[in-house]
């Protein structure tokens, strides 16, 4: 049977009654690589913790892959934004991975030998392999992100969501990131991505979900991408129009 | 010399012993995710708290760990309340709820018209230690390290990344909770041997000089309890020897050791990060 990877109906969220995301309706097709932007303090972590369920919702329905959230967590994988952990934690690169295959493992179960391989098998993707034994702070911010990726491609999930995960991120590992970001979304995946930065949406993303608190636009990028839409959620901030030159 | 030949003929002091140590070892095992956690004062703040819970059950003339247990959690539920639906931070919050809670303790004992007793809980008498008192304590310690063996891998998850815990489906709130009633049974055994006042010292100390020592939270955990029951079997050394109260001379070696660590700790000691920087600006002249 043929599930959206993600549908929502008429979300509505607020904190203690101030709206923060309003009435947002939409569809997402398995395979596909969001973008969700919008201009600082448009609810765009609002929403996608809301999606999660991790934050409670006044209204509306979500469900992943035909299912309401707390039926399909397993399937889904959650890399936070860097400045939420702690990195002077007493965790090393590849611990941090192997997380990934907690959610998997029966109560009281420990992860064992193929739990380790397979969470190195996920460090070697995103090339980090060789600093397994490091401490994860004494990474660079590019490298940081790259292992809280591994670590989502260790939970075998079937939609991903990246809390802006390009910030502090060097070049290369934002190249990393991408490749392996079309990767899953070729192999079926759905991914979906919080983005601040309208430079690189045009060549990341396949479709954009445009926010300030109500949706303002959301379908493949060449649709979303209008020198109108993006003014209508920017509301004169345009020097970020500048930059992207629309 | 004096000392072990002491621990071979009075059984108080053997009982004395045994007890400070298993409360060094489970005091640096749960000190070590209350600090990870960022909730030290939080730990001050539950050992305190079991203050008027214990004072009720004396009253009642029932065992004081069920009236310890009831305060602790109903102080740590209480505080989470407050924070949570007003604008008043998690420290404030903390700050009022556990020194009213001490408050009404401190009110409750002095009703008894007990001055003794109370000297003893908030400073703890562990030279006084009775059988019954030791067996608790063991009980408690099988419970706490159990606890966190089985446990472990959610403790793990909710202590480094709270929201991936809650995206797969953990139970985060009450695992929270949980933590909180093992730290509630840590301060209970803790009573006899530092008392109230230094429990979060016990709590804080070890598993601070732990943290300064190593990169793995598994290795953090023995280190913190190895260095708890260290400092629990030097200060009551000094505690027998000098005549001095146990409590503080327990808390006063783990200080010891945890200046130790900060000095000389090989990733993040000061010597060597001093000696560091000298040899690189050296190297740059």
């Amino acid at each position: 049977m043929h599930h959206k990877a993600i549908s929502i109906q008429n979300l509505h969220v607020s904190y203690y009654g101030d709206e923060a995301v309003r009435d947002v309706s939409l569809a997402v097709e398995p395979g596909n690589l969001v973008g969700i932007i919008g201009p600082n303090g448009a609810g765009k972590s609002t929403f996608l913790k809301a999606m999660l369920g991790l934050i409670p919702r006044d209204k509306g329905d979500v469900e992943i892959l035909g299912k309401p959230v707390k039926e399909v967590r397993k399937q889904i994988a959650y890399v936070p934004q860097r400045n939420d952990i702690d990195w002077d934690f007493p965790i090393t690169v590849r611990d941090a991975v192997l997380l990934g295959t907690y959610p998997r493992l029966k109560l009281f179960r420990r992860p064992g030998k193929k739990e380790r391989q397979w969470a190195m098998e996920c460090l070697r993707r995103v090339g980090m392999e060789e600093f397994s034994h490091r401490q994860i702070g004494e990474l660079s911010g590019g490298q940081q992100q790259r292992v809280f990726l591994a670590r989502a491609l260790a939970q075998q999930a079937e939609v991903f969501f990246l809390d802006e995960p390009f910030v502090g991120v060097d070049v290369s590992s934002e190249e990393t990131i991408v490749k392996i970001l079309k990767e899953l979304c070729w192999q079926g995946k759905t991914v979906i991505v919080v983005h601040h930065d309208l430079s690189k949406a045009n060549d990341y993303f396949h479709q954009l979900i445009l926010l300030n608190k109500e949706l303002i636009g959301f379908g493949a990028v060449s649709d979303v991408f209008q020198t109108d839409i993006i003014a209508k959620a920017y509301q004169g901030q345009f020097a970020f129009m500048k930059e992207m030159g629309v | 010399m004096e000392f072990i030949d002491a621990v071979l003929h009075y059984g108080f002091l053997q009982k004395a012993l045994l007890t400070s140590v298993m409360v060094g070892i489970i005091c640096g095992v749960i000190g070590c995710f209350i600090i990870l956690r960022g909730m030290s004062l939080m730990g001050d703040a539950i050992s305190h708290a079991v203050l008027p819970g214990v004072a009720i059950s004396y009253m009642f003339g029932i065992n004081f760990f069920f009236g310890a247990v009831l305060s602790g959690i109903l102080t740590a539920v209480g505080i989470g309340f407050v924070s949570q639906n007003s604008r008043i931070k998690h420290d404030t919050s903390i700050g009022i709820m556990f020194t009213s809670a001490f408050a009404a303790g401190i009110i409750v004992i002095t009703m008894l018209k007990s001055s003794t007793d109370l000297y003893h809980i908030l400073f703890g008498n562990v030279l006084a230690v009775r059988a019954s008192d030791m067996w608790i304590t063991l009980g408690i310690s099988l419970v706490v390290l159990i606890a966190v063996y089985l446990f472990y891998k959610e403790l793990l998850v909710t202590s480094f990344d709270e929201t991936m815990g809650a995206a797969y489906g953990l139970p985060v709130r009450l695992i929270h909770y949980f933590l909180m009633m093992l730290l509630t049974l840590v301060t209970v055994a803790s009573l006899q041997t530092v008392g109230i006042v230094l429990v979060v010292a016990m709590l804080i100390t070890p598993a601070a000089t732990a943290y300064l020592l190593t990169e793995r939270l598994w290795v953090m955990i023995f280190l913190a309890a190895g260095l708890g029951s260290v400092a629990a079997i030097v200060g009551l050394y000094f505690s027998f020897t000098y005549n001095l109260a146990s409590g503080a001379t327990i808390v006063m070696a783990a200080t010891a050791l945890f200046v130790l660590a900060f000095l000389f700790s090989p990733k993040h000691g000061l010597l060597w990060k001093t000696l560091k920087t000298r040899r690189k600006r050296a190297s740059l002249t």
